[in-house]
């Protein structure tokens, strides 16, 4: 589903983020990118989302080579993956029931559609009661929630999080990863950077580890 | 799903922005107001300077057909002399119609129309000619032919001066047509800074929004969905700077109409002002909303695709 072969990353000021990365994530499989801050981590997960290119060698996403992808098509590439962030991301002038609507306004589904859709989505992350609250009425566990909801809401085969449970204590944190689980479960490939060892030591999924910028040799199972 | 549908969601997709951005415009009514008020009056302006003139080329076309000419008799010519002298003038043959105004009928006229009746009577004789006002034959309009009677009459011994009424009215449309131009200058300006107005405002929204932005292009939005918003905002100045100055324009003729039909009425003119054009109803809102589409494109043109997540 997610192939890099060779890739690298340089950055204007001679930074190298990536060097020489070459890994594949299987359709349907749950994963954890994991290493220290600066070992790439966000770097690899934007080449991804394509906020950036690689500067060398080969990203592939579901049989898509994002190295000749058009600027043009970037929008519709994007529609096929959920991204979740550390900080949300939400806008904090709409509801959550907006929040959540937005990938499909922006697809252009209809108005019945949407509202099924949205529903749906928010009773998968236990907020259907809150669609008309502003996201800054709800506390940062709802938030993370919200944003998750959103990432799902128009059915993505990849979903994508980099440092979903940054600032969320255990317990939530074992909760979000639990709805990521979820996903997984139906099909939806899920590729999470973390810090948190604590708790994916107690998850059965792949470890992608970097390290300044390579492939750490630990690949656990 | 069919065309229809298909055609169906993009129009209320449309029509959904669109209120959207008026809802934004609502949520700040004060920052709007003074954006549309300054549209608004940018607009007034120059349409209301349009007015003005216009009126002005309406009554100038009114004497159009006034192209005759006005002798004035040596003081030397007496009455009886001056009155046989426009009935040989009256036989010419491009001539239509002569009128006979003797010195005393001038200084009688003059008194009613100046009131200074009172320092003419402190003069010891009439300082007014006799005059001859005539009418060309209706053959004679091309200025050489009007311009070879004037020089023949003005040839004739009785004749002191010979005057075209044209001339004044010439110099007249002169003025008007600098004028127009004048206008014609001042509203391309105002229209320029109006573009300026609602681009920089646009601009300064597409900053606000920075952060939106990026979270929409995360999620799938192309550059066409972000700036469409933003299009409709400046629609939507436009289209209240349009309404506005339109209203302004009404409230501030009405309030000069009533000076300007006095001045009018001394002149003894028989016309009535024209002021609120349908139009201008029309007109106005329309300049507006395309001022107002073009700067708001002019400004997500330049910053929508600059403002990428990161």
């Amino acid at each position: 589903m997610i192939q890099f072969t060779d890739v690298y990353k340089r950055y204007p000021n001679r930074y190298e983020a990536l060097s020489g990365l070459s890994f594949h994530l299987n359709k349907g499989e749950m994963a954890f990118l994991t290493g220290h801050s600066g070992a790439g981590k966000s770097t690899l997960l934007k080449l991804i989302a394509l906020i950036e290119r690689s500067s060398h060698g080969q990203v592939l996403v579901n049989k898509q080579n994002l190295t000749h992808l058009p600027k043009g098509k970037i929008p519709y590439y994007r529609r096929q993956i959920g991204l979740v962030f550390q900080d949300h991301n939400l806008l904090h002038d709409r509801t959550v029931f907006d929040n959540v609507a937005l990938p499909l306004v922006i697809a252009g589904e209809n108005h019945r559609e949407i509202g099924r859709r949205v529903r749906a989505s928010l009773d998968k992350v236990g907020l259907l009661g809150k669609e008309r609250n502003l996201p800054i009425a709800l506390s940062g566990g709802e938030q993370q929630r919200v944003g998750i909801a959103r990432a799902v809401v128009n059915r993505p085969a990849i979903l994508l999080a980099d440092e979903p449970t940054g600032n969320l204590d255990p317990d939530l944190s074992r909760d979000i990863m639990q709805l990521f689980e979820q996903f997984n479960k139906v099909g939806t490939t899920v590729f999470i950077a973390t810090h948190d060892h604590d708790l994916i030591r107690t998850l059965p999924y792949r470890q992608i580890q970097l390290h300044q910028g390579r492939l750490a040799q630990r690949e656990v199972e | 799903m069919s065309l229809s549908t298909i055609m169906t969601n993009y129009f209320l997709r449309h029509v959904q922005v669109m209120l959207f951005s008026l809802g934004q415009l609502w949520r700040q009514p004060v920052a709007s107001l003074m954006t549309v008020t300054v549209i608004g009056i940018a607009l007034a302006l120059p349409a209301g300077l349009f007015v003005l003139q216009q009126n002005m080329t309406t009554v100038s076309e009114q004497w159009d057909d006034s192209n005759q000419i006005t002798l004035f008799l040596k003081t030397t010519v007496s009455q009886v002399e001056g009155k046989q002298f426009s009935l040989d003038l009256k036989k010419w043959p491009n001539i239509a119609q002569v009128q006979f105004q003797s010195a005393q009928q001038s200084l009688s006229e003059f008194r009613q129309l100046s009131g200074l009746g009172d320092l003419l009577d402190s003069l010891p004789n009439n300082p007014l000619p006799a005059v001859i006002i005539i009418y060309p034959a209706e053959d004679i309009v091309s200025p050489d032919a009007i311009g070879s009677l004037l020089a023949r009459l003005e040839a004739m011994p009785q004749v002191d001066q010979a005057q075209l009424d044209m001339e004044w009215l010439q110099r007249l449309r002169s003025i008007n047509k600098t004028i127009h131009r004048g206008i014609s200058i001042l509203a391309i300006l105002l229209s320029l800074s109006v573009l300026l107005i609602i681009g920089n405002t646009i601009r300064l929204a597409i900053l606000s929004r920075q952060s939106e932005i990026k979270v929409m292009k995360l999620v799938g939005a192309t550059d066409r969905f972000v700036r469409r918003p933003f299009l409709y905002t400046g629609f939507w100045y436009g289209l209240l700077g349009g309404i506005l100055a339109w209203i302004t324009l009404m409230i501030t003729l009405g309030v000069i109409s009533g000076p300007i039909d006095e001045l009018i009425g001394h002149y003894g003119s028989n016309f009535d002002l024209q002021w609120f054009s349908v139009n201008m109803l029309t007109s106005l809102p329309s300049i507006g909303v395309v001022l107002g589409a073009a700067g708001a494109w002019l400004a997500v043109s330049r910053h929508i695709h600059m403002i990428e997540p990161n």
